[in-house]
């Protein structure tokens, strides 16, 4: 991590944690939101996983794209993404960027470069090579980052993009978030390779395993594999190993997973890795109090925006399932 | 417009030719499209106008194709995404239905996805079990989804490229057989609108409701009952989502019969969701049970005579007909 901080000034690394933070108070206030009955279905926290959405997303400029996945809040926060509306969402409001019709598995921003998050978990990859091209044609130099998970890369739909995306020179940009575990089956069981990044080989293209809880090493990769995606170089598969703290998702607790390897990953905490080289350079930990306050407060505040957000009603259901047209005025079903 | 015949593939090629050159976010995907034009030269001369980043040979990859279609769609781009043999929709499921008909929804209205997959109905000419099938049902049921099967060169070329103008996913199944069939294509840009009945034939004592092949099977039908002094009128839907429920009324109105005319298997058919909105809205207008003609449920057989029995033919449309003027199958005599 030495090599990759020298040049980066105190600022922008207390801007990084603030963004870790927030992604971290927003996922404990999910978790304490759906005990409380206001979020349906379930959350699939990020926690632990802070540094890759936030890492990837600082190499990116505003007009840049992402795709993301169920386990997406943390990939939202860091493109950018307003925790107020985000929020509203999720407890299915119509302030909401999907106006309470996606909830927390579909958060589109488009405007912010979000081209939407994905339940079915590799199936954003196609998507996203199509998209690089899509935006070549057009003439933008702009780059498409792809998030999907260590249990997704076992999807048919993740091989035909990868190799799609290769043919067509895209600049598109696969980071696979390997946490390790796939509800409860560990990547041991599912690949009998240990670096998934092996597998850009196959497909012509380099694949390089990152720290994923090094905020600034995951910058760095995928700065790296941004500007070969846009000179025109192709895509590259960036294997982010992490670890998630939590269960799978509010909804299933169960966890398999061992004390002794939760702890060893404890120790590994993204957040408290970045705190320690502030400190490391002489930040206060009132400072790096302040940090983790102001996210907390953000936070308070898109709850409270979403709580004052009204409910959605019929005949809500009916609309927005088709874009206006020549046989349809009002995009309702058809 | 003067007037001139073309192939239905001539007719869908131009189609492609214009509205490439009309808009440059009109791109296409598909195998064998680029340097071959397309195994029925439906993309013929398209590489050689519009370079390879707009006429992509894709590798054997339907669902990433058609993801890749989705994907430029929500970024601005119009593709048209052509899968070979339509059976192979079934690879592309998750993308189509999951993805392309949802993504506005899930949304709340944000985006649109204005793509378009194209594909060939490959039934009646001894393709076999996993090339012959015509599975428009699957889409109809989707939510989302705009479906669209012409039965003329006129037709396609028209609908081809309202649904390339249309925002929402269009599904738009040509069949095979009627690639070669000439009718008349009028010079100059025309469309033809989605969600809008022809009547294709106007008569007054059957509606047949048809759609694709099944249009010239009504017609063969009609020519031969005329001359037992019946008078099919074949309404043809073109588009099957949005259906146009409202021509089928007023025929159903006027003639008092129904017969549904599809290539699809019979159950979960869309003669069956036919059947169905006409019994629900025009139940008083029926003199007689509406009858589906379909293709039986049985995957589709090779050997030529079963193939014959399995997809619906001439003698069919023929015999329900006479089945409602002389009852066979209900009391005695």
């Amino acid at each position: 991590m030495a090599a990759s901080e020298a040049g980066v000034d105190t600022a922008e690394l207390e801007d990084l944690l603030l963004r870790m933070w927030s992604i971290r108070a927003f996922e404990l206030r999910a978790l304490e939101l759906f005990e409380e009955k206001l979020i349906r279905g379930s959350v699939h926290p990020y926690i632990g996983m802070e540094a890759i959405a936030v890492g990837a997303c600082a190499a990116l400029r505003p007009d840049d794209y992402i795709t993301s996945t169920h386990r997406g809040h943390g990939h939202c926060i860091a493109k950018g993404l307003s925790l107020e509306r985000m929020m509203a969402e999720i407890i299915g409001r119509t302030d909401g960027y999907c106006r309470g019709k996606g909830g927390s598995m579909h958060i589109t921003a488009i405007e912010k470069g979000m081209l939407g998050a994905d339940a079915i978990v590799a199936g954003s990859s196609a998507i996203a090579v199509g998209a690089a091209h899509g935006l070549r044609l057009k003439g933008s130099d702009a780059v498409v980052v792809c998030f999907f998970g260590d249990g997704a890369s076992s999807q048919g739909i993740l091989h035909e993009a990868c190799n799609l995306g290769a043919v067509l020179q895209a600049p598109v940009v696969f980071v696979c978030e390997n946490n390790e575990w796939a509800i409860s089956t560990p990547v041991s069981a599912a690949t009998l390779i240990t670096d998934i990044a092996d597998r850009a080989a196959g497909y012509g293209f380099p694949g390089v395993v990152c720290d994923g809880n090094d905020v600034l090493a995951m910058r760095d990769a995928t700065a790296e594999a941004v500007a070969r995606a846009r000179a025109g170089n192709g895509p590259t598969l960036v294997e982010a190993k992490s670890y998630r703290i939590t269960a799978h998702s509010a909804a299933t607790k169960t966890d398999l997973r061992s004390e002794d390897e939760l702890e060893s990953w404890r120790q590994r905490d993204p957040i408290v890795r970045l705190a320690a080289l502030l400190t490391n350079r002489g930040v206060d930990a009132s400072r790096l109090d302040e940090l983790e306050e102001a996210a907390r407060a953000d936070v308070a505040t898109a709850v409270e925006f979403a709580l004052a957000s009204a409910r959605p009603e019929p005949p809500e259901e009916i609309e927005d399932v088709y874009a206006p047209s020549t046989w349809n005025v009002d995009g309702r079903l058809a | 417009m003067s007037d001139r015949e073309l192939t239905m593939s001539q007719a869908l090629n131009e189609a492609l030719h214009e509205e490439m050159e009309r808009d440059a976010g009109v791109f296409v995907v598909g195998e064998d499209i680029a340097q071959l034009g397309g195994l029925f030269q439906v993309t013929t001369g398209l590489l050689e106008r519009f370079g390879p980043r707009r006429v992509i040979d894709a590798p054997i990859s339907e669902a990433a194709q058609a993801g890749a279609g989705v994907g430029a769609a929500l970024v601005g781009c119009r593709p048209v995404i052509e899968l070979q043999i339509s059976d192979f929709v079934t690879l592309t499921m998750d993308q189509i239905v999951n993805h392309a008909a949802k993504w506005r929804y899930m949304s709340g209205g944000q985006v649109s996805v204005p793509m378009v997959l194209r594909s060939a109905v490959s039934s009646g000419i001894g393709m076999a079990a996993q090339h012959s099938q015509t599975l428009e049902a699957w889409f109809v049921h989707a939510p989302g989804l705009v479906v669209v099967m012409p039965s003329t060169p006129f037709d396609a070329k028209g609908l081809l490229k309202s649904a390339i103008r249309e925002d929402n996913p269009v599904v738009f199944l040509e069949k095979r057989l009627l690639y070669s069939r000439l009718g008349n294509v009028p010079e100059g840009d025309y469309t033809v609108p989605i969600g809008v009945a022809d009547v294709k034939r106007a008569g007054t004592d059957v509606t047949v409701v048809t759609y694709a092949h099944g249009v010239h099977l009504a017609l063969q039908a009609a020519r031969q009952l005329a001359r037992e002094g019946i008078e099919l009128e074949v309404v043809d839907v073109r588009t099957l989502r949005p259906l146009d429920l409202e021509t089928i009324l007023e025929s159903v109105r006027k003639t008092g019969h129904l017969i549904v005319v599809t290539e699809g298997a019979r159950t979960g058919s869309v003669a069956s969701e036919i059947v169905a909105r006409v019994v629900e809205s025009a139940w008083d207008a029926l003199r007689s049970p509406p009858a589906r003609i379909t293709a039986k449920d049985t995957p589709i057989p090779y050997a030529t005579a079963l193939e014959r029995a399995v997809l619906p033919q001439v003698d069919d449309v023929v015999s329900a007909v006479h089945e409602i003027f002389q009852p066979t199958t209900m009391g005695d005599d």
